[in-house]
């Protein structure tokens, strides 16, 4: 009986162990390809462990694509979202979660309905505008319209409802202050933890984006790292190198981001399938 | 408790406004192009050449479903896809749920985050190094099969169906992760009772399961079906990188060329701007069917 215990025990690890491997090695083997030189990044057997080639991909690199320009335009786009997506979704949440306003139920209604039209759908105009408009090959199209974006507006409304005391909005209001200031002094230092969340799935949503940056900065010093990437990857190429260290170093910031806040992350990321 | 701010006396205009940036947003930049696209579809709209518009009702409509042998072939790679690369995980991620919910399993967190990782790196990442890995010559996975086969290398990524495996491969490796931990949140949910119950029974593990895990999980997994249709027919990203881009339309017999792939062709490498936002309008009607067939299949389930 004990034992039969302790082999089933020993199963579910073996499983559990064997698939996280197979999760983890590949992001190993990223940081491993990185490190040869660009003739020998494809070789039988594989490469398991470092090689020498680190300082001459870092040439190649630079030299291939502007990487220094593509990750400034991806850190700039990704952290203007980031900026811009916190404080209008804490303000339109902190309205949803905590005022009684006429046709409130409809406008909530309509935010959350937004979120389930597919992103293809208005592609071809949307891109036609921001010919119109100017914007290719600028940040603003990345940047611009999401910055009240739904789910942000649906997770911090969810935050607010729940850990927005009203009589701390009371007290706020007898001292004098007016909707503004309340918003600024009370509900902002108060949402920090869902800021915080909203905040990060933002930024690594704005990294990882590729159809945008793809369709709307056509221009390689305009564009951003991933899409740089996929152009490094599409080409004909003996040498390897610069593709695997670029590669390594777009993937670089997420692990580091993810190390430190993975629990903010998953649970930002799985917020609207939990609940719903 | 919602009512504190409702008995100050000057809260007047001051919801709207800050409500106000999503509704201008999402009108100039979601609500006006959708309109857009849809009178784009009736149009006969190249973006190169002089030539103007030319209203054509539904000819784009009648051209992509019966003359158009790249988007049938694409709407099957897709479907294949889904099935392959989007659904089929549900089938590991709920099992891999109830592994790691299991009162023997330490370092729970620990396993949750491993597996998700993958769900945050960026496509191109994930394409690339499974590149690699699936390289003819050189990659891990020819070179593990090579131990218990001595036939020719699978060409992975050269032939229709090493193609479709490969992004099934990546598509599972990519959203398990996230599955797993709706499955995991919907599994702690379910009440203890139940199985204490069965235990007194005498119920085999597998047998509980079967009649109280899966029929109190059946909500979660309409909820999660319904959000892999929808992502599963809009697969582009990998597709398109895995295979170079446009010129070669998926690779092998176009073996990777999904529906939302040959869309971003139309559109943006044959400048197609009429014929591709009816396909657009396609596409979302046949996810609003799956939809509707997996609602149908959910309630026949709950019985």
């Amino acid at each position: 009986m004990k034992s039969s215990i302790v082999i089933k025990k020993a199963l579910l690890y073996l499983m559990l162990g064997i698939m996280a491997f197979v999760f983890a090695y590949p992001f190993y083997n990223v940081f491993v390809l990185a490190t040869w030189p660009g003739d020998q990044v494809l070789r039988s057997p594989p490469h398991f462990f470092f090689g020498g080639g680190l300082a001459e991909n870092y040439r190649q690199l630079i030299t291939r694509i502007p990487f220094g320009r593509n990750f400034f335009n991806s850190l700039g786009i990704a952290l203007s979202s980031t900026v811009s997506v916190i404080f209008f979704c804490t303000m339109a949440g902190f309205a949803f979660a905590k005022y009684r306003f006429r046709f409130r139920n409809q406008l909530y209604f309509f935010v959350i309905a937004s979120m389930a039209i597919p992103g293809f759908l208005n592609i071809i105009p949307f891109y036609k505008m921001m010919v119109r408009f100017g914007w290719i090959n600028t940040w603003l199209p990345l940047v611009v319209p999401g910055m009240a974006g739904a789910f942000g507006i649906f997770l911090m409304t969810q935050f607010l409802e729940n850990s927005l005391p009203s009589d701390v909005l009371e007290a706020a209001r007898i001292d004098g202050l007016g909707d503004f200031g309340i918003l600024m002094r009370i509900v902002f230092p108060l949402a920090r933890p869902a800021m915080a969340v909203l905040g990060i799935v933002t930024f690594v949503g704005s990294w990882n984006n590729f159809t945008g940056p793809l369709i709307l900065l056509p221009k390689i010093e305009a564009t951003t790292l991933p899409v740089a990437l996929s152009l490094l990857n599409s080409r004909v190429d003996n040498n390897q190198g610069a593709l695997m260290l670029g590669n390594a170093l777009t993937l670089l910031p997420l692990i580091v981001i993810f190390v430190f806040f993975s629990k903010q992350i998953i649970s930002g990321l799985t917020a609207g399938a939990v609940k719903g | 408790m919602r009512n504190a701010v409702k008995k100050s006396r000057n809260q007047g205009w001051y919801p709207y406004l800050f409500v106000s940036p999503f509704f201008i947003l999402f009108c100039i930049f979601g609500l006006y192009p959708i309109f857009y696209s849809i009178t784009t579809s009736f149009f006969d709209w190249k973006l190169i050449g002089a030539s103007a518009p030319k209203f054509v009702g539904l000819g784009n409509y009648i051209n992509v479903l019966r003359q158009d042998p790249f988007f049938w072939k694409a709407m099957l790679n897709t479907v294949i896809l889904l099935v392959t690369g989007s659904l089929l995980q549900h089938f590991i991620a709920i099992p891999l749920a109830i592994m790691i919910n299991s009162k023997a399993v330490k370092g729970k967190e620990f396993f949750k985050t491993s597996f998700f990782l993958p769900y945050i790196t960026s496509t191109v990442s994930v394409v690339i190094i499974f590149g690699v890995l699936f390289d003819t010559n050189y990659g891990l996975v020819n070179w593990l099969i090579g131990f218990v086969s001595d036939g020719a290398k699978i060409r992975w990524l050269q032939e229709s169906f090493g193609i479709k495996v490969v992004l099934s491969v990546v598509l599972n490796w990519k959203y398990i992760g996230w599955n797993m931990v709706i499955y995991l949140a919907g599994l702690q949910a379910i009440p203890h009772e139940l199985y204490e119950a069965a235990d007194i029974d005498g119920a085999s593990s597998l047998r509980k399961h079967l009649s109280i895990t899966l029929p109190q999980l059946l909500p979660i997994i309409f909820f999660g079906v319904a959000l892999s249709i929808i992502g599963g027919m809009q697969i582009f990203e990998e597709p398109y990188i895995l295979t170079n881009g446009y010129d070669q339309m998926g690779g092998h017999q176009n073996s990777g060329l999904t529906a939302a792939y040959y869309l971003m062709f139309t559109a943006f490498k044959a400048y197609r701007l009429g014929k591709g936002s009816a396909i657009a309008w396609l596409i979302f009607l046949v996810i609003i069917a799956l939809n509707g067939v997996n609602r149908l299949i959910t309630k026949k389930l709950e019985g």
